[in-house]
């Protein structure tokens, strides 16, 4: 009876996004009076951080700050239409129709500020701090927000743009599968290092070190929110969860977390992660889905280091002190 | 802690970014962390109504009759709803991407197809009273033979779960299941040097997530209906809404973008219609809201999968074939798992380059809670099985896995399995890197490899 260590690896890709029914999102951006930026949607903000997201990316595109985007969205009176926040599709889908949007947006915003500097709009460009100004000569400038209050006060025009990205849909070819399932593909690889007690059966994940690539971190915090938290899904997914124990079996299904396991904070293994980006061609800025795919390489990477450590495969999931130790009796046997 | 490495593909990057590439906080995170998001559940509305569900305490029973008068006794019960009261009460979340049939009742009225179906909603003033409401609805059923293995319920005989498919399995443009045809494995397979056979399952896994799946529905003073809900699609819960209700479209609206955990368990489209409904008979604000037992045991998890995995190996590395049945446990109904079984059909072989490649992947309906989307739908059991299977043929032919995973990878160029031309591959870059964050060994040649062809 003893702790015994071992370590596996485990790569995967993951898809950004559906498309077997059409993958719609749309976007609408207004100016304030006062030169701030509203964008308007109705999808939905998880938590995952999505409404800091497209603010990032409406504010590159307009080439103003971030503070000065307000995302205003879930609302279907308001918003226009989004297929929803699932498939690792609202970064790549939604983001690109708020560059759309923007870039409207913007060229009327140097329109506006070109008639009001008397130069080309074409000689303009922004300044990334709220200003306007003539390519080469940051000397003749003028504020958004002067240009937001002529462009409503003066000029009568509104500073607006509409944006809308659409992945047609695909119609898999019934014979042989030939088909179009997704836009880019985000990649992982995990080594985890594990330790098992073959008194217990009981798995301790002690370290998960991964290499993520995923086109473009729009914004590297939440990118690392996504991993770990994913990570820790994964880990979850291996060794804790499920609501059919017994499966096929019905029975001892849980019904609430003193039945239903999940590690703890003092499960938690130690995280090292690189990112890496190979931005994709079609997505805002380069980036591709990351959310779902950080809870799959550690899955088979566990499972594949509980074999490294002790020479029993088990095949299904999850990995429970049971079938580690009914494994383990019939290795000996 | 989380490192960039800039080695890889920096001829491909954009450096000029400045909103972009920037960490800022998330704009929820003070709410949260000082509990003052407002949730959906947070709104209180005078004359809110409670709404309880009877469920089916069979897997699979023919409902013989229905007697709610002794739930309406109940002092605070106002009403009840069953399915005679739903204008269109046979659905199913997809139609509106086309996927046929409607397979699912609102509320069931002939048959039960699943431990913890919804057969009767009560509604009180009080969850108290809507709760001891429900437990007073007599229900006579006359119990059926269940089938829980997808397997045993694809064989001639077993029990037929949903008789709006007619058979236990989700009918693809003719086919019993999603396809995938890439050059011949079975040819290969007789010129591999090692062929092997392995089966892997998962059981079914619940999202878990801190709010369970719930709304309320406002009646507003203009005739139309005001729906606060947690749910992760407001449109697919409108569109949806307003077909099983008959409801012209403009009557409904959705008020959300506030979810304490998604993770796929709120795309399904369960407590919206009929808190829609109850609200329009009602004509006072109704809340629908899962309890923890219901939010495990009743809303779809995500699937247990059976995936079986036949490769051809050669001696030298090289993956010839690879052929995969892979049976998606979809439940009693379909849900979004005729999407999640062709997305898992998709994503066969993995991330490797293999010349052949055959794929049956089935969409199998049994007498358990449907199942649906949940974070890497359609793809992270397969990872699990790929994985391991990837594992197990290295040291088959005693390679060492990474090297054995690069030698396989896609590269750009690569023609996949489903047709499509590899792009913007960068699973040997992950590998390479994950090998020297974990000091984990590999070999010069393997080192020098790229996603983009150079130096392979």
């Amino acid at each position: 009876m003893a702790k015994q260590r071992g370590r596996g690896m485990a790569s995967v890709n993951y898809p950004t996004g559906m498309n077997l029914g059409g993958d719609p999102s749309q976007a609408l951006i207004h100016a304030t009076t006062t030169g701030s930026f509203v964008v308007t949607l109705s999808s939905v903000d998880l938590g995952q951080g999505l409404k800091t997201i497209m603010a990032q990316i409406c504010a590159e595109t307009l080439g103003i700050p971030t503070d000065n985007v307000i995302v205003d969205t879930a609302d279907t009176d308001t918003g226009p239409h989004c297929m929803g926040t699932f498939a690792s599709r609202g970064t790549h889908r939604i983001g690109n129709a708020i560059i759309m949007a923007a870039k409207e947006a913007r060229a009327v915003l140097l329109e506006v500020a070109a008639e009001e500097l008397e130069v080309n709009a074409a000689d303009l460009e922004t300044d990334g701090k709220g200003n306007i100004q003539i390519k080469g000569s940051p000397g003749k400038s003028i504020s958004v927000l002067e240009t937001a209050l002529a462009a409503h006060f003066k000029h009568g025009r509104t500073i607006s743009g509409r944006g809308i990205f659409l992945q047609p849909r695909s119609y898999p070819e019934p014979e042989t599968g030939r088909m179009t399932p997704a836009t880019c593909y985000a990649h992982a690889c995990t080594v985890a290092e594990v330790e098992v007690d073959t008194e217990t059966g009981e798995v301790a994940v002690l370290s998960l070190k991964s290499a993520y690539e995923v086109g473009r971190a729009l914004n590297p915090r939440m990118v690392e929110q996504q991993i770990v938290g994913g990570a820790w899904m994964g880990i979850s997914h291996a060794l804790y969860e499920t609501t059919e124990p017994y499966y096929p079996d019905r029975a001892h299904g849980p019904v609430d977390f003193n039945e239903y396991l999940m590690p703890g904070p003092g499960d938690l293994p130690k995280f090292e992660n690189v990112v890496i980006e190979r931005p994709a061609p079609d997505g805002p800025y380069g980036a591709k889905g990351v959310g779902e795919m950080t809870a799959n390489s550690p899955i088979p990477a566990i499972a594949n280091a509980i074999y490294d450590a002790v020479g029993v495969r088990i095949d299904s999931l999850p990995i429970t002190p049971e079938k580690v130790l009914r494994a383990l009796k019939a290795q000996a046997a | 802690m989380l490192e960039y490495s800039s080695k890889y593909f920096a001829e491909e990057r954009n450096q000029s970014l400045h909103e972009v590439g920037v960490e800022r906080p998330r704009s929820d995170v003070q709410g949260h962390v000082t509990g003052r998001t407002q949730f959906y559940a947070d709104r209180n509305f005078p004359g809110l109504l409670h709404l309880k569900m009877v469920r089916s305490p069979h897997h699979h029973a023919r409902i013989k009759s229905i007697d709610v008068s002794k739930a309406l006794k109940v002092p605070g019960v106002v009403r009840v709803l069953t399915a005679a009261d739903i204008p269109s009460n046979i659905y199913t979340i997809l139609c509106l991407i086309q996927v046929e049939p409607n397979d699912e009742p609102v509320l069931a009225f002939d048959k039960v197809r699943y431990k913890g179906e919804q057969i009767v909603a009560v509604l009180a003033d009080s969850q108290r009273a809507a709760r001891e409401g429900a437990a007073r609805v007599k229900v006579v059923y006359e119990p059926l033979p269940a089938v829980f293995d997808v397997e045993e319920a694809l064989k001639p005989g077993a029990p037929l779960v949903n008789e709006y498919h007619g058979r236990n399995w989700f009918t693809y443009e003719g086919h019993h299941c999603r396809r995938v045809r890439h050059g011949d494995v079975e040819k290969a397979f007789a010129a591999a040097d090692h062929v092997i056979e392995e089966k892997y399952q998962s059981s079914p896994i619940e999202h878990a997530p801190t709010e369970t799946t719930g709304c309320i529905v406002v009646p507003d003073s203009n005739d139309r209906f005001t729906c606060y809900s947690n749910t992760q699609a407001l449109y697919f819960t409108l569109d949806n809404s307003a077909l099983i209700l008959k409801s012209p479209f403009h009557k409904l609206r959705l008020v959300g973008g506030t979810v304490g955990g998604g993770f796929g368990g709120k795309v399904d489209v369960i407590v919206e219609p009929i808190a829609f409904l109850a609200a329009m008979l009602a004509r006072r604000p109704v809340k629908y809201e899962f309890s923890r037992e219901e939010e495990m045991q009743v809303s779809s998890p995500r699937a247990a999968e059976r995936i079986y995995i036949k490769d051809g190996v050669m001696n030298d590395g090289r993956i010839i074939a690879r052929k995969v049945r892979l049976y998606v446990d979809a439940g009693a109904y379909s849900r979004h798992s005729p999407y999640g079984t062709t997305k898992a059909a998709a994503h066969m072989p993995g991330p490797y380059t293999i010349p052949n490649v055959w794929v049956d992947s089935h969409c199998v309906y049994t007498n358990r809670t449907p199942s649906s989307a949940m974070r890497g739908f359609g793809v992270t059991i397969g990872d699990f099985a790929l994985e391991v299977q990837m594992d197990k043929l290295a040291r088959l032919i005693g390679m060492d896995p990474m090297e054995f995973r690069i030698l396989n990878a896609y590269r750009d160029g690569d023609l996949k399995a489903h047709g499509k031309e590899t792009t913007g591959a960068a699973l040997v870059e992950c590998i390479q890197a994950a090998a020297q964050l974990a000091d984990w060994p590999i070999g010069e040649r393997y080192k020098a490899m790229s996603s983009q062809r150079k130096g392979a």
